[in-house]
């Protein structure tokens, strides 16, 4: 009998986990590294719409029962809110909405075979790559039909300013769709390619069902552990061990050396090949194309414990535990945007929060990881604009702070190991994207070190919590090593 | 009054409506140009508002004019002559300057003077850059393919293009589609670090757009403003001799001599349809003039929602006309002054003054700029094309004096409140004190400024919303999207009608190009033989 492959990932966040999941239910030997005292990375901060996907699920047979679906509501500046649920929103475009909802869900889908596959070489390209052209081709001539895939080649490059104008006219409900298509991103709903961003994320929608962070990740660590993955916390990997031009193991900041057949990485692309792997190991063009990719983060998060459950006037108290958007028109977030542009905090951010019992999780763009003034000294500025902004909707807030916890890129990229503390481990823009993604020459999982694999948001399709980096990262592995 | 029949009308004689019309009429049709105003050229014009001084008060230089169609319609021989201008400069404002030579030794050796580093990586920028113009500049003349056509035609332009993309390499196939869709400000970052020379070279990328340079998809707005040619020198910009107005002039020669009839104050009011098949136009005086096709020059918001009736049009495309992205960004100031300023930044006898000029020493100073803009106000800061093109053209102002032509990034089509002449002066005062900022001497020589803010651009010369390249040049806007999705090969929905303007394949910057395609067209639906030019081709 021979014996079984081995493999090491680093990192188990929920990528790295689910990779392991999928290599080990095929006979696998595999072993989780985690630097950190838990498994789960960057799931941590999440706090509302858990979406990997539908597939995943079923493959690894993970059941999450989740809560209620949670429903997103705009905080008016008048007192008057937008609540989105679904196809639905509220108020006179009503049914606009509805037919943009199912026009770009159907965009959204037509993505599908690059979403769900390997991005395919341009050139030299396998059968799998020629299936996966054939299918996306079918799918945006057929699947979509003439018209709307004229439609979907014009939107495609467009910004979400721009579209959403087209199409709506209450402010309040652009500003929160806008909000949708730049969070997380340094980009502004004026930056070309923001539709994509939106679309890429209407993918994932799966109807903002509420699972909490703490759930999926045991869920995935259940996975995989029933899958016979080895998962070892605490376990910080230092450096990449490369022999004869192949990736034969990794080190550990002990000094301990660990070996495997193949070595998958979870960590974004600078770390795992500026840091770990050393450029000593690549050529020189593949080295400065690395060092290139935007991954500045530009979003923080402040949790707030408060004495008391806030009021918002013109909200049902019953209505605090949706997700709350602030982000009142298109020119506002932009102006917030602008800020960032130039290394300073916006003085007027854009925020979307959940309420968990009295402890308030917020999202607020846009702090820069590079900030000019240093977060050490701008930190307090920020918390203040924040809360500033926030008094407008919910008076009394304020008074009512307990801490104020900040974290900002800066603070998660030093917590998660990820530079630039970008959420998605590198901007999602067409030139970060697909078979560009984090950079050609290593957009199909593999790397130009034999043995060594991505599997983490900076592989494709990219972040938000959708696993799917680690899955087709697995099922490239599982075909080609 | 009863007119003769004509084989085709064209709407506005500016320089691509005069393009298209020298080919139909080269191909023996019996062509009509009608234009509003009393003068022709559209943009492409040179008026003299101060006796002696002929402003190229819109568009002001030349690169992009297509060789080809210089050649095919002999536009030499009817007084056009291009005159090469050199290099360029920017002016930092510790004092220093840096001067982009053409001379590619001393370019190199001037870079070198701010950043060794820069100086190396520019090598490999410029023949990265040359890549993606030749690979550009072979689509110019050839109709965009449609996506969602199964013709023979369409399948044979997509694998034309296929081909052609597909003799790059794997590698470079990626980094141009990173090219496509990258800003410039990142694109330059993977060649260049230091400040001065990264806002140098991003300035040709915002020219006329809505974008900044932080805005994906501005670094192919460089190529727009890098790949036109002087004699066959790529990269290479130059002046039209007797102002940018020579160019209208040489094509009117050249239709006129091909037995075209040229009718200007001659306004349309409406193209005529009857049944789905166009019968001709409807003068705003009453006339009405029959032909078998009428193509407008106009830009594609204007010609359908000005120009046709609603009911003669698809909802879909009023739709499209209405959202038509087409919004202004620049301004113009034409000025006549009394001497040449002095620049004391630059060494004694530079020739830098020669070329482009600009004031804008960083990134963020032209990102700033473009955020005023966003917020529907002139720039502040404003990023400017300075040019003196009376130093090589002495028929364009009086002996001794000399003209300024100085374009101004960014000006709001409409800022906050409408515009109002103290709100255009301010706009020109922002401008000149800009420059007075670096010439002492230049507010003393001020004879005489014209100051153009969309709003003025679009007044006279009919471009809506003063956006000179008559539609933004963003992807969704572009190739087979350009106008619309469906309407990119010139053909407008009713039968005889068509669209030569800039707002259609391959878009602004006085190419011709797109006359030239629309006339290929034509002549195929008439079944008439082909006499627009090939592609040259690489040399």
């Amino acid at each position: 009998m021979t014996k079984a492959r081995s493999a090491i990932i680093i990192g188990g966040g929920h990528n790295g986990l689910i990779c392991a999941a999928y290599l080990a239910r095929k006979g696998l030997k595999v072993e989780v590294l985690e630097a950190r005292n838990t498994l789960g990375g960057g799931l941590a901060l999440t706090s509302s719409h858990m979406s990997l996907h539908a597939s995943i699920l079923k493959d690894l047979k993970i059941k999450l029962t989740s809560q209620a679906p949670v429903k997103t509501i705009a905080l008016g500046p008048d007192g008057e809110h937008l609540c989105f649920s679904g196809n639905t929103v509220d108020g006179p475009e009503a049914a606009r909405y509805a037919a943009f909802r199912e026009e770009y869900l159907a965009y959204a889908k037509a993505l599908g075979p690059l979403m769900l596959n390997t991005p395919p070489r341009l050139k030299d390209f396998d059968r799998a790559d020629a299936m996966t052209f054939g299918k996306l081709g079918w799918a945006l001539r057929f699947g979509l039909g003439e018209e709307a895939m004229r439609e979907f080649l014009r939107v495609a490059g467009m910004n979400v300013y721009d579209v959403l104008e087209e199409r709506f006219s209450a402010p309040l409900l652009k500003g929160a769709l806008a909000y949708d298509a730049i969070i997380g991103c340094h980009v502004g709903p004026r930056t070309p390619n923001t539709v994509l961003n939106f679309l890429m994320r209407l993918f994932h929608d799966s109807g903002q069902q509420r699972v909490s962070a703490a759930a999926t990740t045991s869920a995935l660590e259940e996975a995989a552990g029933k899958a016979g993955v080895t998962m070892k916390c605490g376990a910080k990997v230092a450096s990449i061990l490369v022999q004869s031009d192949k990736a034969v193991g990794v080190t550990l900041d002990t000094g301990e050396a660990l070996r495997a057949d193949i070595i998958v990485s979870n960590a974004d692309a600078k770390t795992t090949f500026l840091d770990l792997l050393g450029t000593r190991h690549l050529d020189a063009l593949f080295a400065h194309r690395i060092s290139k990719p935007r991954t500045d983060g530009d979003v923080a998060r402040l949790r707030l414990s408060l004495k008391a459950r806030p009021t918002v006037p013109g909200l049902p108290d019953s209505d605090l535990s949706q997700r709350l958007v602030i982000a009142p028109d298109m020119r506002t977030v932009e102006r917030a945007f602008n800020a960032s542009k130039y290394g300073e905090y916006s003085k007027e951010p854009v925020m979307d929060m959940m309420l968990d019992g009295r402890t308030l999780s917020i999202n607020a763009a846009y702090a820069p990881l590079k900030l000019k003034e240093g977060w050490e000294a701008g930190a307090e500025g920020f918390k203040a604009a924040v809360l500033t902004v926030l008094e407008r909707y919910a008076p009394g807030l304020s008074a009512s702070v307990e801490t104020a916890e900040l974290m900002t890129p800066a603070d998660m990229a030093e917590a998660f190991g990820n530079a630039g503390g970008h959420w998605h481990h590198g901007e999602m823009a067409i030139d970060q994207a697909f078979m560009m993604r984090p950079v050609h020459g290593t957009a199909q999982y593999e790397t130009p070190v034999a043995g060594l694999y991505l599997c983490g948001a900076a592989a494709h399709p990219g972040g938000d919590i959708t696993g799917l980096p680690g899955r087709n990262a697995a099922k490239r592995i599982l075909r080609t090593a | 009054m009863a007119q003769p029949n004509y084989d085709a009308i064209i709407i506005g004689a500016g320089h691509n409506g005069l393009t298209n019309a020298a080919f139909l009429a080269k191909a023996g049709l019996d062509v009509l140009v009608l234009e509003k105003n009393d003068h022709i050229g559209g943009a492409t014009v040179s008026r003299e508002l101060e006796p002696g001084w002929f402003y190229s008060n819109c568009s002001y230089v030349c690169s992009l004019f297509r060789p080809e169609i210089y050649q095919a319609l002999d536009l030499g021989r009817h007084g056009l002559e291009i005159v090469p201008l050199q290099g360029s400069v920017t002016f930092s404002q510790n004092g220093d300057y840096f001067g982009s030579y053409h001379q590619s030794d001393i370019k190199r050796r001037e870079i070198a003077r701010h950043s060794q580093r820069d100086a190396d990586a520019a090598i490999r920028f410029d023949a990265d850059l040359m890549k993606w113009c030749r690979l550009i500049r072979g689509m110019l003349l050839r109709t965009p393919p449609d996506p969602g056509s199964f013709k023979a035609r369409d399948a044979f332009e997509f694998a034309f293009l296929l081909k052609k993309f597909y003799e790059l390499s794997e590698a470079q196939l990626y980094e141009f589609i990173r090219f496509f869709t990258m800003s410039i400000a990142d694109y330059l970052a993977e060649y260049f670090e230091n400040d001065l020379i990264l806002a140098h070279f991003s300035g040709g990328s915002i020219i006329g757009t809505g974008l900044g340079v932080y805005s994906p998809g501005t670094a192919y707005v460089l190529l727009h403003h890098a790949m036109g040619d002087v004699d066959g020198n790529v990269g290479s910009w130059g002046f039209a001799r007797g102002g940018m107005g020579s160019v209208a002039a040489a094509l009117a020669s050249a239709f006129q001599s091909l037995g075209g009839t040229l009718q200007d104050s001659a306004t349309v009011a409406k193209i005529n349809v009857n049944d789905g098949i166009t019968t001709g136009v409807t003068l705003t005086n009453g006339d009405v003039i029959d032909a078998k096709c009428v193509v407008s020059n106009l830009d594609a918001k204007r010609t359908f929602l000005n120009l046709m009736e609603e009911k003669d049009l698809p909802p879909k495309l009023v739709e499209r006309a209405k959202t038509f992205k087409i919004r202004g960004s620049s301004g113009k100031l034409n000025i006549a002054l009394d001497g040449m300023p002095e620049f004391p930044a630059l060494p004694k006898g530079s020739p830098l003054t020669l070329g482009h000029m600009h004031f804008s020493d960083t990134l963020e100073r032209l990102e700033r700029a473009y955020d005023d803009w966003k917020d529907d106000r002139w720039s502040e800061d404003p990023y400017v094309d300075l040019l003196v093109p009376s130093q090589y053209d002495p028929t364009v102002a009086p002996p001794g004096k000399h003209m300024m032509s100085v374009f101004v990034q960014y000006c709001p089509v409409e800022p906050d409140g409408g515009w109002t002449s103290e709100k255009r002066d301010a706009f020109g005062k922002t401008v000149i004190d800009q420059i007075a900022d670096y010439s002492p001497n230049f507010k003393d020589l001020l004879v005489h400024t014209e100051v153009r803010t969309p709003n003025e651009i679009e007044n006279e010369v009919g471009l809506t919303g003063g956006n000179i390249f008559q539609g933004e040049l963003t992807l969704d806007q572009l190739l087979f999207n350009r106008p619309f999705p469906g309407y990119a090969q010139y053909r407008g929905p009713a039968q005889g009608m068509y669209m030569c303007g800039s707002s259609n394949h391959p878009g602004g910057g006085v190419m011709g190009a797109p006359g030239a395609n629309a006339a290929r067209e034509i002549l195929r639906d008439l079944k008439k033989p082909d006499v627009t030019p090939q592609d040259f081709g690489d040399d």
